[in-house]
Formats: C-alpha cells, sequence, structure tokens
C-alpha cells in the first residue's frame, strides 16, 4: 500500500463516501445490508400477517403473496447475510485482526460496495416495474422462472432480479479476492495462519469458498436471463402453457437446479462459516478461556467447506434426478455433521470451567449455540434421504433453514455488532436496550419456528398462500398460525430497538475504552479508537502469541493481547514456573516461552 | 441473577418444545401405505435429534449457571484434550451410521418397484392433477408432450394400439387396496410435486421427464395429493381426492371413465 492511500486526505466525501477505507467500507455495507433487510422483514410480517389472519389484508392476494415470499427469501440469503459478513464483517475484522493497515486492494474494496449498492437499487427497482418483482421463489426454478405469465412478475421482474444477482455477484467477487489476498499476504509479522482468530478463519474460507460457487449462480443466472429474454431453452423443454404449445423444446429444468445448489449449499456454509468463527470469538472472550480445540475448529471449518461442495443434490432428492444419486448425497450430507458437531462439542467445552461473563454479546453467543443445535440437529432428517421424502418442501424445511441460516446467523451477526460496537464508534451500545433485543429474538425465535417442525411432521407443503384445501390439518392450526404471526411480529418490533439502540449509543452513548472486553485481539490493540484510517499509527503491532491466551496461568491478567511479548510478561509473573514462563498452548515459539517469532 | 435466568429459559424452551410435540396435535396423519419403513426412519431420526436437541441444551443450561462470572474466580485455562475430542467424534460418527444405515436400506426399497405394480400416469399443470390408467391391455400407450392440445390433453401418441384403450380420469385418484402401484408422474407446463402426506410419498412433476414412486394403499378411504412445489400464484389450491377401495369398487369406477378412443378422436 502506497503512503499516499493513506493519508488524510481529501474532504468529506472521500472520507466517509467514496472511501477506501476498509472500515468506512465495512460500515457501508453493514448498514446497507442491514436497511435492506429491515425491508426484507417487514416483507415477512406481510406473509406472516396473511397466514395468521387470511383474507383480512387486501393487499396480499396470492400474486403478491409470492411476490414478497421470493423476494424476503432473496434479500435475506444474499443481500442481507452474504453481504454483511463479508462485506461487513469481513472488511472491519481481516485487516484489523491480522495487522495490516487496510485490503491488499483499496480501491477494489471501494468498488465491490458500489457495485453491491447498484445489485441493491436494481434488486429494489423490481417493485417499480409494471408486474412487480418476480414471484418464482427465491430458488427460482425454471420453466416457472423462465416462462411469460407462468409466475407472477414474469415480465420485468424476473430479469431485474437476475440482473441483480449477477451485478451481486462481480461485488461479491471483488470482495472475495480481496479478502483472500489480504489473508495470504498482509498478515503482519509474527502473525501465522495457525495465530489467527476463528472470525478472520471463518470469514477466509467463506470467501474462498465463494469465489467458488458464485460462478455457478452466474453462468445459471446468465443462462436463465437469456431463456427469458432471447428464447433460448437451456432449462426449458417442450412446455405447453396455459393450453399452449410454446415454441421451447430440448432444455431441461433439471440443469439449472444442479447449478442453482451447487452454488446454493455452499451459499448455506458462505453464512455460517464467518458466523461460526464470530460466535466462537465472542464465547472464547466472554467466557474468559481459550477456544477449546482450536486445531479441530480450523480443521472443522476446512472440512465443512470441502464437504460442503459435494452435498449440493440433497436439495434434489424428490426433483426427478436419478434416484442412485441419493445414496451418495445422504452419506455425503450426514458425514458433514460430524465437523459441525465438534465445533457445538468445542463451544460447550469453551464454556466449562470458563468464567462466563453474560453480557449482550455473550448473551448472542448462547443463543448461537442453542439455535444452531435446533437447526443443525434438524438437518440430519432432511438429509437422511428417506426421511426426506415425506418432509421435503414442507413447513419442516422452513423451520430447518430460518434456524440455521437465519436466526443462528443473526444471533452471531447481532452479537458481532454488539461486540465490536465500541470499537467501531468509539462508544457503547445501551445495555437494557440490548438484552431486551436479545431476549424477546431468542425466545420469539424458538415460538416461531418450532411449531413449523410439527407441522412439517403433519405434511403441511410450504409456500402456500392459505391453508384452507388441506383437509388434514387439526382445527387448533389457525390459532397456531395467529400465534406464530404474534411471535413473528414482536421479534419484528424487537428488531426496530436494535436499530434504535445503534442510532442513539452511535451518536450518544458512553464513551468506550479502547479494549472494553480484555479482548486479546489485535484490533483491540489499536492506538486510538476507533481505530486512526492506517489502524496502526507510526508502527504496526507484531504478534507473539495465538489468539486465545486468556485465563493464562501464572499471568497478572485474564488475557494478554496477541502483541505483547513473553518477556515483558515475565516481570509481571505472580509465580514464575520453574525455567518455563507464562505458558501459552502447544505451539512452536509459545512452547519455548520466549520472542521467537 | 442473569445467568440463572438464562438457564431457567433454556430449560423452558426445551420442555415447551418436548410438550408440544407431545401433544400429538401436530403430528403423521395416520399412515395409510406400506411405507412404515419411512416412519420407522424419520422417527429414528427425530428420536435421536431430539435427544441431542434436550442433552446439548440441558448442557449448556447448565454451563451458563454454573460458571457464572465471579469477580474472584479465574477460569481453567484448557486449550484442547485430543482424547476427548476423538471420543465425541466416535459417538457421533456412530450415531451417523445408526442413522443412515435403516436409512439407506429404506431408500433402496422405496427407488424399486415390484414387477407387478399397477402402473397409473399422473399429469402436473397449472393447478390440477389428471390421471391415466392402462386399459384391458394392462400397458399405457405412449404420449409426446408436442401432440398435447385441447382435445388430446396428455399428449397421447394415437399411433400407438396400446393408447386408444388408456383410461382418464380428471378429477380422482382411485385405487386399488392392498395392490402395489408405481405413479410415472409428468408435467405440461412447471415443476409440481406430487404428495399424498398420508402415504409418505412425494416426488416432483417436471416437463420433459417422467419421474415415479411407489407404494401399496393399505388402507380403504378418502385422502388427499397436494402440490408441494411452488407452481404459480393456484400452488395453494392444487390437490386432488385419492380414494381407496375394494378392487370390485375400483374395477367398476375405472369401467364408467372415458378412454382415449372414446375422447382423442383425431
Amino acid at each position: 500500500m502506497s503512503e499516499k492511500t493513506h493519508r488524510e486526505h481529501g474532504g468529506f466525501w472521500s472520507r466517509y463516501i467514496f472511501s477506501q477505507d476498509h472500515k468506512v467500507i465495512a460500515v457501508q455495507y453493514t448498514i446497507t445490508a442491514l436497511l435492506i433487510g429491515l425491508f426484507g422483514l417487514v416483507l415477512s410480517w406481510l406473509l406472516r400477517l396473511q397466514l395468521g389472519f387470511p383474507g383480512s389484508f387486501q393487499f396480499v392476494n396470492p400474486g403478491s403473496y409470492y411476490q414478497m415470499l421470493t423476494q424476503h427469501g432473496m434479500i435475506m440469503i444474499v443481500y442481507l447475510l452474504t453481504a454483511i459478513l463479508l462485506g461487513g464483517f469481513g472488511n472491519y475484522l481481516i485487516p484489523l485482526m491480522i495487522g495490516a493497515r487496510d485490503m491488499a486492494f483499496p480501491f477494489l474494496n471501494m468498488l465491490s460496495y458500489w457495485v453491491y449498492l447498484l445489485s441493491v437499487i436494481v434488486l429494489m427497482a423490481a417493485f417499480l416495474v409494471p408486474g412487480g418483482p418476480t414471484g418464482a421463489g427465491w430458488t427460482l426454478y425454471p420453466p416457472l422462472s423462465a416462462l411469460p405469465n407462468a409466475a407472477p412478475g414474469s415480465g420485468w421482474g424476473i430479469k431485474l432480479m437476475l440482473v441483480s444477482l449477477v451485478i451481486f455477484i462481480a461485488a461479491a467477487t471483488m470482495g472475495g479476492l480481496n479478502y483472500v489476498t489480504t489473508v495470504l499476504q498482509c498478515r503482519t509479522k509474527g502473525m501465522t495462519l495457525m495465530r489467527m482468530p476463528l472470525s478472520v478463519w471463518g470469514i477466509f474460507i467463506a470467501s474462498v469458498m465463494a469465489l467458488f460457487a458464485f460462478p455457478a449462480l452466474f453462468v445459471g443466472g446468465v443462462m436463465l436471463l437469456f431463456d427469458n429474454l432471447l428464447g433460448t431453452s437451456f432449462f426449458i423443454p417442450a412446455v405447453t402453457l396455459l393450453g399452449q404449445q410454446l415454441p421451447r423444446e430440448g432444455g431441461n429444468p433439471l440443469l439449472f437446479q444442479h447449478l442453482f445448489w451447487y452454488f446454493g449449499h455452499p451459499e448455506v456454509y458462505i453464512v455460517i462459516l464467518p458466523a461460526m468463527g464470530i460466535a466462537s470469538d465472542l464465547i472464547s472472550t466472554h467466557s474468559r478461556k481459550p477456544i477449546f480445540g482450536y486445531n479441530a475448529m480450523v480443521i472443522a471449518m476446512a472440512a465443512i467447506a470441502f464437504i460442503g461442495f459435494i452435498v449440493w443434490a440433497h436439495h434434489m432428492f424428490v426433483s426427478g434426478m436419478n434416484p442412485y444419486f441419493g445414496f451418495f448425497f445422504a452419506v455425503s450430507t450426514l458425514i458433514i455433521a460430524i465437523p459441525s458437531a465438534v465445533k457445538v462439542y468445542n463451544w460447550l467445552l469453551t464454556l466449562w470451567r470458563g468464567n462466563i461473563r453474560l453480557n449482550v454479546p455473550m448473551l448472542f453467543g448462547i443463543g448461537w449455540i442453542s439455535t444452531f443445535i435446533i437447526g443443525g440437529l434438524t438437518g440430519l432428517p432432511l438429509g437422511n434421504v428417506i426421511a426426506d421424502v415425506p418432509l421435503h418442501d414442507t413447513y419442516f424445511v422452513v423451520g430447518h433453514f430460518h434456524l440455521v441460516m437465519g436466526v443462528a446467523a443473526l444471533m452471531a451477526i447481532f452479537g458481532g455488532i454488539y461486540h465490536w460496537f465500541p470499537k467501531v464508534t468509539g462508544r457503547m451500545f445501551h445495555e437494557t436496550l440490548g438484552k431486551l433485543h436479545f431476549w424477546v429474538t431468542f425466545v420469539g425465535a424458538y415460538a416461531i419456528f418450532f411449531p413449523m417442525f410439527l407441522m412439517g411432521i403433519l405434511g403441511v407443503p410450504r409456500r402456500y398462500f392459505d391453508f384452507n384445501v388441506l383437509q388434514y390439518l387439526p382445527p387448533q392450526t389457525s390459532a397456531l398460525n395467529i400465534a406464530i404471526t404474534v411471535a413473528a411480529l414482536t421479534v419484528g418490533a424487537a428488531q426496530l430497538i436494535f436499530l434504535g439502540n445503534l442510532i442513539w449509543s452511535a451518536l450518544k452513548g458512553k464513551r468506550a475504552e479502547a479494549n472494553p472486553w480484555g479482548a486479546t485481539t489485535l484490533e483491540w490493540q489499536t492506538p486510538t479508537t476507533p481505530p486512526p484510517h492506517d489502524n496502526w499509527g507510526a508502527e504496526i503491532p507484531t504478534v507473539y502469541r495465538w489468539a486465545y491466551d486468556y485465563s493464562v496461568p501464572g499471568a497478572e491478567r485474564d488475557f494478554i493481547p496477541q502483541n505483547v511479548p513473553q518477556a515483558s510478561l515475565d516481570v509481571h509473573l505472580r509465580q514464575p514456573a520453574a525455567g518455563e514462563g507464562v505458558r501459552s498452548r502447544r505451539e512452536p515459539g509459545a512452547n519455548l516461552g520466549g520472542d521467537k517469532i | 441473577m442473569q445467568a440463572a435466568l438464562t438457564s431457567v429459559v433454556l430449560v423452558v424452551i426445551v420442555l415447551g418444545a418436548l410438550i408440544l410435540a407431545a401433544s400429538g396435535i401436530w403430528w403423521f396423519t395416520p399412515l395409510a401405505s406400506n411405507w412404515n419403513e419411512i416412519d420407522g426412519a424419520l422417527l429414528l431420526t427425530l428420536a435421536v435429534i431430539g435427544l441431542a436437541f434436550v442433552v446439548l441444551n440441558i448442557v449448556l443450561a447448565y454451563l451458563v449457571l454454573r460458571y457464572r462470572y465471579r469477580e474472584q474466580s479465574r477460569a481453567h485455562f484448557l486449550p484442547d484434550n485430543p482424547k476427548l475430542e476423538k471420543i465425541l467424534i466416535g459417538i457421533t460418527a456412530l450415531g451417523i451410521v445408526i442413522l443412515l444405515a435403516p436409512g439407506l436400506l429404506a431408500y433402496s426399497r422405496f427407488i424399486s418397484p415390484p414387477r407387478d405394480a399397477l402402473t397409473i400416469e399422473v399429469l402436473g399443470e397449472q393447478w390440477r392433477w389428471s390421471y391415466r390408467y392402462p386399459g384391458p391391455d394392462g400397458k399405457l400407450g405412449r404420449a409426446n408432450p408436442k401432440l398435447i392440445s385441447p382435445k388430446n390433453p396428455f399428449g397421447v401418441d394415437l399411433t400407438d394400439p396400446a393408447a386408444l384403450d388408456d383410461i382418464l380420469s380428471y378429477t380422482e385418484l382411485h385405487l386399488p387396496v392392498g395392490r402395489p402401484v408405481v405413479l410415472h408422474i409428468r408435467s405440461k407446463d412447471v415443476i409440481h410435486s406430487f404428495f399424498i402426506p398420508s402415504f409418505r410419498a412425494k416426488m416432483d412433476a417436471v416437463p420433459g421427464m417422467v419421474t415415479h414412486y411407489w407404494f401399496i394403499p393399505t388402507v380403504m378411504g378418502r385422502f388427499q395429493a397436494v402440490c408441494a412445489e411452488l407452481c404459480g400464484i393456484g400452488h395453494h389450491r392444487m390437490q386432488s381426492p385419492v380414494l381407496v377401495e375394494r378392487v370390485e369398487d375400483f374395477q367398476q369406477w375405472l369401467a364408467k371413465q372415458p378412454t382415449v378412443a372414446a375422447t382423442v378422436k383425431p
């Protein structure tokens, strides 16, 4: 990075709008993603109003219901979760946590945000065009998404959706290349890969996955756009729509599903791995205890990423693909449960014999463990191919993916926002409002999504505008739907409290200390809070230890920052063990107890 | 205080979940096919994950309470324990094998229809299901999506001698009790999914392809087939009655339905 890049030059525009500072870009990504996420949340309220009180709201008809359903799914998964975890947390944390002054390519980084914003604008434009946004489901399965008048929004809506996705992929690729290069090339002296905080590992592995997965969506999206715009038939066989033979033939709808899920399943892990990393750091820091099994945590994430690329067709067990695929994909899917379970065990073992501070970030860390447990476990019946046959495309699936990649991921995101808020803004958030936000969200999420598992077992299909035709529903179902709707609106209101808390605290909150949590990682050791544009002032930090030296026996305080050399510690030893000094974990250098890097 | 509250809430959530499940209000519809193996594999999976859900959340509740912050206390420095990790991986792997083995066995039967099964064609379109039964020759005639027209909604190939005696039903699916049935599932337009919750089976109807599943209806009565794949604004209305009858009643009903020869005159 050139010196010129980091001189505090320019006025308001170049510092806060067209900034190349990774921290500003991170905040831009986060605010944009939260706002579009708020829009997605409002859509879910309207969906729930219809399901709780069918027919009471004139503006929700089957067409607009399926349009809102589609937009809700796509907004939440791609434009909120992916963008906030990689663009928001990735941008803020990577350079600060590895001791870099900025991303490897600051200009590309800025471009990534503006291209992302463009994709959001194109996405939102679909609400203003004739016919409205597409209502073909967020999975965009052709022929429904490819043929005129097959689904709502089959004119402008679907085309804008696909164009927006293509633009988003361009933004994500710019970001991803940047994150990967920065982690590999810009780590400070002493920051070996196996000393990186798990947040960085999660974001790094997810970025690598994104670079491999998004091209499949790109290809599928462009082909689907051609089927829409140019009348090609990549995915369309001979069909008769609304009594009319269409001049299409030779395409295969399953081809799109393979392309979509080759992206779509890794996408789940692109969201979950950064969340896992963030949750690991929250749990370790606020338990005042090293993360249990650091090496196993890194290996588990890598294993999840690798296996995550060979499980995609478990979304297609009843799609009509060759049924023998079912054996392979069921086995690969259930194998991925093992590294996922390792992570859960290790979080619990991190809490074991810890000194757990139940502040707001930690509450969300606990919430993450609980919701990831139920969300992850309910993936097992869906992966075990024969059990998926009755459950596929029922409310069981809705409960599963909302808990695991919606609620659990948001637990990590909220926890992370509260955790790093003092560093980003230099002010503390309002503790009581934060706790209120947590409790309503956590308990409410169970109230919303747990009953859906039972409805799924009963055989209630998902994506139903109403349940009137289903003859096998017990009479209590409408009461249950009202209860779920009330819970959903309450949880929604809690998110408004969260946003209000963020805005109020950023302006009026109590001034934060440089390291309010007593954390070890480098971002808490910056010369000023918030950190300066170049992060470190005159000299970049040197790293002497791993990221989890909490409650090291013999050390004076219950944490040792990564940039504290061994020699300076030995001075403060309460009881130096014979010839050893303060021992860290088993790693080269640490065992030798010296300043060797 | 805070720790106690957190633990109590976790325990209450677990109890609430168990009570709601045990109330049985929303649970399997009574099984009306031979697929008790599907129910078995699913119940086994639900039991295992239910146990893990309860145990892990209770452990979490315990840890939060037991190791709550105390000013004077200090966490135990424990970076790892490879032996414990290996044991936990072993237990998890064992659990996975216990789930997979019966599941895959049941699946292998699910995808292998018996030879003597009655073949029935299911045709999905926005937003209804129709059915085609083989005539006295016991064979379904060839069909081709390019031949679909208002007069020939199934796109039956009239040059195929096996086609003319085929029998059509535009409203209901009737099935003889106790006889294996294999469905040949097609779609005219977009993807649908033919799901009979009481039989536990579903399969997508994909244009350009013929997909299959088989079952034996074991209980006489009226059931419901619904669509389980988003197919447009009528998705939630796309359903069809399924009637399982004595063989004689089934034959009688079938004899009253129109044949291809009677309806689709070129």
